[in-house]
């Protein structure tokens, strides 16, 4: 069994895989890569299953050092990684020989970038799941960012060498977005034509204190009719949530399960990928769409990761 | 096709659909969403992925490649007379015993103040009641339970801490429950508790429909408690 070994951590870097759905009951949310997208694509150059483990890296990468090598893929955004100094590519897979580091820095696009690997990071599963939960310390390894020093197994797998690289129009099918689209919100009717047009009219700012949990967003304030105290009911992941201050939050992977604020709104599913991009002061702007396309839109962006020509060797 | 009054169906996202028994806070409509969870927990719906049970309504998410709103609502409208017809299990009491005010409540005297009472009065209040463990939420672990006495009611606090200890036991309008983890918290708090309320290996020490009492203990009791779980 190789081994990883984090020679930096970076600003925040998590072990995640796809998440643990089915906990709601117990108050755990799922949690799991922030761009699921770019995980699954990571693992499927490396012949991984779609949902092995691999390293988040938020902001500004670290560096890592390969004892015995591997086989890596670096998908999401750039943070312009080297190879002992020779730049490495994102959506291809990358040969590591024994002894090599690989080192990231700041960001040059979005907010993530994923670190897999062959055969998957191994940890002890919490609930099924390798994924990080940060706020209640749960899952990973430990239950918290990486540090300095921290060795993380990796899965058994003969390693085997094959150039693979995601195909570029796939990619320009997958690009971020800034235009999040959404469905209407479960209390969308407590908000006066006039705030939704503050809403879907003017860009939002991304807060600096936004995380896994939760995008914070700013901008021109979004109020409710008063109508009193919600029952907390439940959220699910990438409701857009407005409290009394009518500056809105999405929540996020490791959401809170259940909620009392009004939602205006919801992040469709197939820009979930794009949230988990977004860096403190982007500005987005939501863009409502109906049920039925939202679905349509997770059809055809299954049907492409499902295409032969995805891959190319 | 039987439908039940009151019932609501609501989609919530492209991948989520809200039942709503209700409105309001009932112990009636709380059955409701226990039983159809449990129902749903005994009889899987393929492609269905999670659930978050709330007060009166119950958040299904499902897998919208294999199920469309309708189709669910459709299968759920079947599956909502047998979920009525299910006897649910006696629930489970469980005792949490608290060390009240000092060091591991200090809102105690604050509610005590606010409510015109002694700090003895709220401890006796608070640990005389039965609680419902309505829903888990928040974060894993946490238990909503309900309700607290009338003489208890106080609001959130203004500014919410940043960490609040984990075992520390709050009250918040009609609430009350027991942070599991340390977590940010607006919750006033009047005591903790030395059991862990979520442990990795074992999952959530409560569990929805439970019935919940709170066991006043000495700062010693804590003391040696606190030691004897963490040798277990």
């Amino acid at each position: 069994m190789s081994a990883i070994e984090v020679v930096t951590p970076g600003l925040l870097t998590t072990v995640q895989d796809l998440g643990r759905e089915g906990f709601g009951p117990m108050g755990v949310s799922a949690s799991g890569a922030a761009d699921a997208m770019a995980l699954r694509l990571g693992n499927r150059l490396l012949g991984n299953a779609e949902g092995a483990a691999g390293l988040e890296m938020t902001l500004l990468g670290g560096t890592f050092l390969f004892p015995e090598g591997g086989v890596i893929a670096l998908t999401g955004s750039d943070f312009g990684a080297t190879l002992d100094e020779n730049p490495v590519g994102l959506w291809r897979s990358t040969e590591v020989r024994a002894g090599q580091r690989l080192r990231s820095g700041p960001t040059k696009s979005g907010a993530r970038c994923y670190l897999c690997v062959q055969g998957g990071v191994a940890v002890k599963p919490f609930l099924g799941s390798a994924s990080t939960h940060l706020l209640s310390g749960l899952g990973g390894l430990e239950g918290r960012a990486l540090r300095k020093g921290d060795v993380l197994s990796v899965g058994a797998s003969e390693p085997i060498f094959r150039k693979r690289t995601v195909a570029v129009r796939a990619l320009q099918r997958l690009t971020p977005r800034k235009v999040l689209r959404v469905t209407v919100g479960m209390q969308a009717d407590w908000f006066p034509s006039a705030s939704q047009q503050l809403f879907y009219g003017n860009l939002h700012r991304v807060r600096e204190d936004s995380n896994r949990m939760g995008l914070r967003l700013e901008g021109l304030p979004v109020t409710a009719r008063t109508r009193g105290e919600m029952i907390t009911e439940g959220i699910s992941l990438g409701a857009v949530q407005v409290p009394e201050s009518g500056q809105a939050i999405i929540s996020f992977v490791e959401q809170q399960t259940t909620g009392g604020y009004p939602v205006i709104a919801n992040v469709i599913s197939v820009d979930f990928a794009s949230v988990g991009q977004l860096r403190p002061r982007d500005e987005v702007r939501f863009e409502r769409v109906a049920m039925a396309e939202a679905r349509a839109l997770l059809i055809e962006r299954e049907k492409l990761l499902a295409s032969e020509d995805l891959i190319l060797e | 096709m039987p439908t039940s009054p009151g019932v609501r169906f609501l989609p919530a996202s492209d991948r989520a659909l809200l039942i709503s028994f209700g409105d309001e806070i009932a112990q009636e409509s709380h059955e409701q969403v226990a039983k159809l969870l449990r129902f749903l927990e005994l009889e899987p719906i393929p492609g269905v992925r999670n659930f978050h049970p709330a007060y009166s309504s119950l958040l299904i998410t499902f897998d919208a490649l294999r199920l469309t709103h309708a189709e669910l609502e459709a299968v759920l409208r079947r599956h909502l007379e047998g979920a009525k017809q299910l006897r649910l299990p006696e629930p489970r009491k469980v005792e949490i015993p608290v060390c009240y005010g000092g060091e591991y409540g200090p809102d105690l005297n604050d509610v005590a103040a606010l409510r015109g009472a002694k700090t003895e009065t709220v401890i006796e209040l608070h640990a005389a009641t039965q609680y419902v463990v309505y829903f888990l939420g928040f974060v894993p672990g946490f238990a909503y339970l309900g309700e607290l006495p009338d003489g208890l009611i106080t609001p959130r606090l203004a500014t919410p801490r940043r960490s609040v200890p984990p075992g520390s036991v709050g009250i918040a309008g009609r609430q009350t429950g027991v942070y599991p983890l340390p977590t940010p918290g607006g919750w006033r708090l009047i005591g903790r508790t030395p059991v862990a309320m979520f442990r990795p290996d074992s999952g959530s020490r409560l569990a929805i429909g439970d019935r919940v009492r709170f066991v006043p203990i000495s700062g010693d009791r804590f003391a040696a408690m606190e030691k004897e779980q963490a040798r277990a």
